[in-house]
């Protein structure tokens, strides 16, 4: 049994009615996307902005509901919009860790609400936990009865990870957890999150826009675009031998230290217009191997060698 | 643009619904008999109920309500009472006179308060920074209709160079340079805090958008400084001066109703206090409408000069 | 709240508004116990006495009534009404606000409907017809005062509920388990509860007036009881023949209303931690300087920064952001300065033509010589004249350093306009050739867009076309792909890179990403706390860094194509810079510090090109 699994999942943003005539279709954040995550692997979700990934990591803590699909985490169905439901199971860490600390609040606060609210721990169990957990992210016990703002960006990230432990998930979504942070401090946090997935079990969702970040820390790795998985496959492998054009626009891209500038693209790089997304593959406009087919029909998610699936009239070969 | 104005103008069209309901809402929460008011100790029996019959208060007040409407639109807004002539030509007269008045008023606090914000954004923390700021908080200050009642008696009683009160001189006025004369002090003093208010804002605007990365922009262009505040900034700012000058324009005709009151001038405003006190009910109730309306109407205004303004907001 | 209480009095105005507002206030609060007449007592031998006659301290009124026992009494009653009005205001408003901003949707748009409308009266109206309709009287002033005043309150507090209901904070508290009510009593309110304050605060005296002023218009306190605006009502038809009697209450209105807006102010200014850090402060047109010390003498380069020293000067602190920075760039060059955020390469790149934001920015040391001639404390004239001509910008974020309101053609024009005489036309087709040099597709239409209309990669092309319409000698780009995606990052590299050959431009380049310096930059600087830790040619210091901290920056950075990895970290973060360690700033942080490293200044050495500021360096150079 996986630790996650969706299944045709999906959001469309309903756009306001216009004064005159019907309402417009809504802009699909997220189309239709299936995954599992098996239970103690890191998987990584990558994409550019605009493609659906905090859309898609929201509604998988229930602070979003979806338009349509369904999310089963162990076995359990989950497809409500109530994070109080999800809590126990799922956590998130956000992106910016100063604004997921509510100023007027102390640490300890911030640290209990999840063991009061969805544990209904006693006051002596608390803080023994918060100790405990605490001492596993490396923070200090006296920082608990001080504010978010006497934090630097990567003690309160630390902090953020602290209050997902708290409630004891199965699994964590992490929302570029290291974005916000530089490259020295990024990197501690990375080390922490490895070392609490081996202590606590714990099953990771990764999402990033870094593809040298999410190649680290990835056992598996999606690639998002325009709301749709394009390309699934292992970490090692998958932008070392990408199947779909778009994963090997964005490996090509990436700067790296000792190989020549190139611009991998000299077509537009715009995203399609969400308000009118075109009727086959959303990368066909960019994309050097589309053709007709590929501006028709929207591509299946299909095998591609050994563990790796992509979504591709037209995929690269070896 | 076109096409925007006009959704301007349907939007209008609920706004100004809900006006007539609250206003009908509040009229209707009167305690007590409104005929018996209106007739005071002529209120007799017989006269109550041809009163009533004549209100249609002896209908459901949704009927009530749909009445009164349908009669508005038509312009029909009723008869005072205490004045004995059609409500809506008593308004019409009287709101002539506002419009002068206010008007007036408004265009001085825009100009004077937009001025004094950007140069005293532009020379924070210098001489005339502080000035402005110091006659501001005066002027916001001090009530209105007192400032009116102390430049009655400086400018007309003590030094006379203007009349003390009124729209025209009784003998031998009415034309344009007598109307100036008489408007100096009553729209001075009805512009005064709304120039307070307006100063203040446009300073904080100027500073907020003098932070802004794209004024360091234009700097590292070259862009000489001038052009950098009086273009630039000066226009960026706008942006959130010009829906305070439209809540502004409602704190000067609310203000209107004051300076009338101290300058004798024969408005609107008077028109109303003098009827709430007289319990000339239909002429108060058609009063407000009409005047809550023009309001939104300018307001529309406001918008539409928003949208010239800023690309971002015509979608 | 002592913080609170010490930042208030510190403004004098607040400190002196509240002097004023104490003493009316123990004047009024100890009414009862003074021994006055009695305020309605009417006595007509004694009208319109005038102030300072035996007996009757301020005069007396039409019917001989004791003007200073009326003026305190008065007084109470207006300031009482005032403030219940306010709380009750506030109260409703704040909670229709938080309401509306914290569910949105359906129920926020039926609330602001309604809000709407109230507010589509000028507020007076309101007033009058709610007067009109529960007859005139002090109470009923009230509540028509408290009623037009609940929109404002809701509008106001609903549009700082919905900016913080977005943030991550409230998220986190739904994951915690939080219901609704809870969230809004002990996660929203307190962050919104300031905003209550200072929006009370600022318009108790304007509610203090209206009440006045429905009272004055005989529709508020009515006979014998009066309260300041009916005093005034009433002395009003005896201006002209006994102006004291409305000059008294007049001057009390003004004086309670201008302590409580001074007072207000006050209040918030300490409250808005925005203005507490004197953020609010209009940057000058170009950064202050206060040199002291030597000035360095002229070189050949094209642009030499020598030994600049940049500060902030916040309240007492001094941020030390460039500690003695010396670069210098050759026609054709690309110079690349990495370092991580706060170790003053933003502010190296504003300080050189006079672009940090000043206050609080201070250039205290060094020169900018831009061929050979020193920009630092220029007239302004000429260091204009260079702007944009001679030494060009190009910034991070395309979004914001576009001016939002113009569009691109116009601003591109603009640019050379500033330096050059140019006609409508030609500027038009000046802006179309530069949208095409940096390969923007259909030039001829998208010169018309505004730069919302735009994606952020071409907003950023917009941002090069810009620094190029003068043909400038130098470039300085801040972090200009840093807001941008991966694909559309190479795109503009590449592009950068090519304008560069062809052009011969040098560039100063600010980054913090290792892989875009060693694709785009010949040489680099390696920035720590505000000073170079190291320079030299980029594949050079890539190989084999000198100094520890490149080093260990270098293996904390991931690079593509490296596998599943644990990463080097840093232990520690980078000191603050108005608090720095004397001697290497990288000491506290450094395996290899000795206590030589701590003990004094240590220089940037080496063998040109490279050089290192470190006393045991990981290679010799």
């Amino acid at each position: 049994m996986p630790a996650l699994r969706i299944e045709n999942l999906a959001k469309t943003f309903p756009l306001k009615k216009p004064l005159f005539g019907a309402a417009a279709p809504g802009v699909r954040a997220v189309r239709p996307v299936s995954f599992d995550v098996e239970t103690g692997e890191t998987l990584g979700v990558v994409g550019e902005s605009g493609c659906g990934k905090s859309t898609l990591a929201r509604m998988l803590v229930g602070l979003l509901e979806p338009t349509e699909g369904h999310i089963e985490i162990e076995g359990r169905a989950l497809d409500t919009a109530d994070p109080a439901a999800f809590g126990k199971l799922i956590q998130y860490v956000f992106q910016d860790p100063n604004s997921s600390l509510n100023p007027r609040k102390t640490i300890r606060q911030v640290m209990e609400a999840p063991l009061k609210r969805l544990h209904r721990m006693p006051r002596p169990e608390r803080d023994a936990r918060i100790s405990e957990i605490f001492a596993s992210v490396n923070l200090r016990e006296e920082f608990l009865d001080r504010y978010p703002h006497e934090f630097s960006g990567g003690q309160a990230q630390r902090i953020g990870i602290a209050r997902a432990l708290a409630a004891n998930p199965r699994i964590m979504i992490l929302d570029e957890p290291v974005s916000a942070l530089d490259v020295s401090v990024q990197a501690q946090v990375l080390n922490l999150l490895a070392d609490l997935k081996e202590k606590f079990g714990l099953t990771y969702l990764f999402i990033t826009h870094d593809l040298a970040v999410v190649e680290a820390v990835s056992d598996r790795i999606v690639v998002l675009y325009f709301g749709s998985v394009v390309e699934i496959g292992k970490a090692e492998s998958i932008f070392a031998n990408p199947r779909h054009p778009y994963t090997k626009l964005l490996a090509d891209s990436a700067p790296v230290v000792g190989r020549p500038l190139t611009a991998p693209e000299q077509k537009g790089s715009e995203l399609p217009d969400p308000l009118n997304p075109p009727p086959g593959c959303a990368f066909a406009g960019r994309c050097p191997r589309a053709t007709d087919l590929c501006r028709t029909h929207v591509p299946e998610l299909r095998e591609m060698g050994e563990d790796q699936l992509a979504a591709c009239h037209h995929p690269i070969e070896d | 643009m076109g096409g925007y104005i006009l959704k301007r103008l349907i939007s209008a069209i609920p706004v100004l619904l809900g006006i007539t309901i609250i206003v009908f809402l509040i009229m209707s929460l009167i305690p007590g008999d409104p005929a018996t008011a209106i007739l005071g100790s002529y209120a007799t029996p017989e006269n109550v109920a041809k009163i009533n019959r004549d209100l249609g208060l002896d209908k459901p007040l949704v009927q009530r309500y749909f009445i009164w409407l349908s009669n508005m639109l038509t312009g029909d807004f009723g008869r005072s009472y205490s004045l004995n002539r059609p409500v809506i030509d008593e308004v019409l007269e009287r709101f002539n006179a506002t419009l002068i008045l206010a008007g007036t008023a408004f265009v001085l606090c825009s100009v004077l308060g937009i001025l004094a914000g950007v140069v005293s954004a532009a020379r924070q923390y210098g001489f005339a920074d502080k000035a402005i700021t110091f006659v501001v908080l005066i002027g916001i200050s001090v009530p209105s209709f007192f400032l009116g009642m102390m430049m009655i008696l400086l400018f007309a009683v003590n030094l006379r160079w203007l009349p003390v009160s009124g729209m025209f001189a009784i003998y031998g006025g009415g034309d344009l340079p007598d109307l100036i004369r008489h408007l100096i002090m009553p729209s001075l003093a009805l512009a005064a805090v709304a120039t307070g208010v307006i100063a203040r804002l446009s300073r904080s605007a100027m500073l907020e958008v003098l932070r802004q990365d794209y004024i360091r922009t234009a700097r590292a262009k070259g862009v000489h400084e001038r052009r950098v505040i009086m273009d630039h900034a000066l226009r960026a700012a706008m942006v959130s001066i010009i829906p305070v000058l439209g809540i502004q324009a409602g704190f000067v005709l609310s203000g209107a109703v004051y300076i009338e009151i101290v300058f004798q001038w024969p408005g609107v405003g008077r028109m109303l206090v003098d009827a709430i006190l007289t319990r000339d009910l239909l002429l108060v109730q058609g009063g407000v409408v009409f005047v809550a309306a023009c309001y939104v109407m300018f307001n529309i205004a406001v918008d539409v000069a928003q949208g010239l303004l800023d690309p971002r907001i015509k979608t | 709240m002592t913080a609170f209480l010490k930042l208030l009095f510190r403004n004098r105005l607040a400190a002196m508004g509240a002097v004023v507002l104490t003493a009316i206030l123990i004047l009024v609060l100890i009414t009862p116990l003074l021994p006055l007449q009695n305020p309605d007592a009417t006595a007509t031998a004694d009208r319109f006495k005038r102030p300072f006659t035996e007996g009757y301290l301020l005069g007396t009124d039409h019917l001989g009534r004791d003007l200073a026992s009326r003026l305190l009494h008065g007084t109470r009653l207006s300031l009482a009404v005032g403030v219940v009005a306010a709380l009750i205001a506030a109260t409703i408003g704040s909670a229709i606000g938080i309401v509306a901003g914290y569910f949105g949707g359906r129920t926020d748009n039926i609330i602001m409907r309604g809000v709407d409308m109230l507010m589509a009266f000028p507020y007076i109206l309101l007033a009058l017809a709610i007067v009109a309709a529960l007859g005139p009287g002090l109470m009923n002033a009230l509540i028509a005062v408290a009623a037009v005043n609940v929109p404002f309150f809701a509008r106001n507090i609903r549009g700082i509920t919905v900016g913080l209901a977005g943030r991550e904070f409230i998220d986190a508290a739904r994951l915690a388990g939080m219901g609704h009510t809870r969230i809004i009593l002990t996660e929203l309110l307190p962050n919104v509860l300031p905003v209550i304050i200072i929006a009370m605060s600022t318009t108790v005296g304007w509610m203090i007036l209206e009440t006045a002023g429905l009272s004055f218009l005989g529709l508020g306190s009515q006979p014998p009881q009066a309260d300041l605006g009916s005093m005034l009502g009433e002395a009003r038809s005896a201006l002209i023949s006994h102006p004291h009697t409305s000059i008294v209450p007049g001057i009390m209105i003004f004086l309670i209303v201008m302590s409580i807006n001074l007072l207000g102010d006050g209040v918030r200014d300490a409250l808005d931690p925005r203005l507490r850090s004197g953020a609010l402060s209009r940057p000058r047109a170009t950064t202050l300087v206060e040199r002291a010390g030597d000035i360095p003498a002229a070189t050949d380069d094209l642009l030499a920064i020598q030994n600049l020293e940049t500060q902030f000067h916040v309240g007492k602190r001094i941020y030390r952001a460039v500690g003695g920075v010396s670069l210098a760039v050759k026609p054709g060059e690309c110079l690349g300065v990495i370092g991580e955020s706060g170790s003053g390469k933003s502010v190296t790149a504003l300080s050189v033509m006079g672009l940090v934001a000043s206050p609080p920015g201070v250039i205290t040391g060094g020169a900018v010589r831009f061929q050979g001639e020193d920009l630092i404390g220029a007239p302004y004239e000429s260091l204009r004249r260079k702007r944009g001509d001679r030494v060009a910008y190009i910034f991070q974020d395309p979004l914001s350093t576009l001016h939002p309101l113009y569009r691109v053609g116009e601003q591109l024009a603009e640019a050379i306009r500033s330096h050059h005489k140019l006609g409508k036309a030609e500027g038009r087709a000046r802006a179309v050739q530069l949208l095409k040099d940096v390969r923007i597709p259909n030039a001829e239409s998208r010169i018309d867009d505004y730069p919302h209309e735009m994606s952020g990669g071409m907003r950023q092309r917009v941002g090069i076309a810009m620094a190029l319409a003068n043909e400038p000698d130098v470039i300085i780009a801040d972090e200009p792909t840093t807001a941008l995606d991966v694909t559309v990052q190479a795109q503009i590299l590449s592009l950068l890179d090519d304008l560069r050959r062809e052009r011969g431009l040098a560039i100063i380049f600010i980054t913090h990403d290792f892989g875009v310096v060693a694709q785009l930059c010949d040489r680099v600087a390696v920035m720590y706390a505000g000073r170079i830790v190291e320079e030299g040619p980029t594949r050079a210091v890539l190989d084999a860094p000198a100094h520890p901290y490149t080093r260990r920056l270098i293996a904390c950075v991931p690079e593509l194509g490296g596998g599943r990895r644990a990463l080097a970290a840093i232990p520690g973060l980078p000191p603050a810079v108005d608090d720095l360690p004397s001697g290497c700033a990288f000491a506290p942080r450094c395996d290899k510090a000795r206590e030589s490293c701590r003990a004094g200044d240590i220089p940037l050495a080496g063998t040109h090109p490279r050089a290192v500021r470190c006393l045991y360096p990981e290679e010799a150079v």
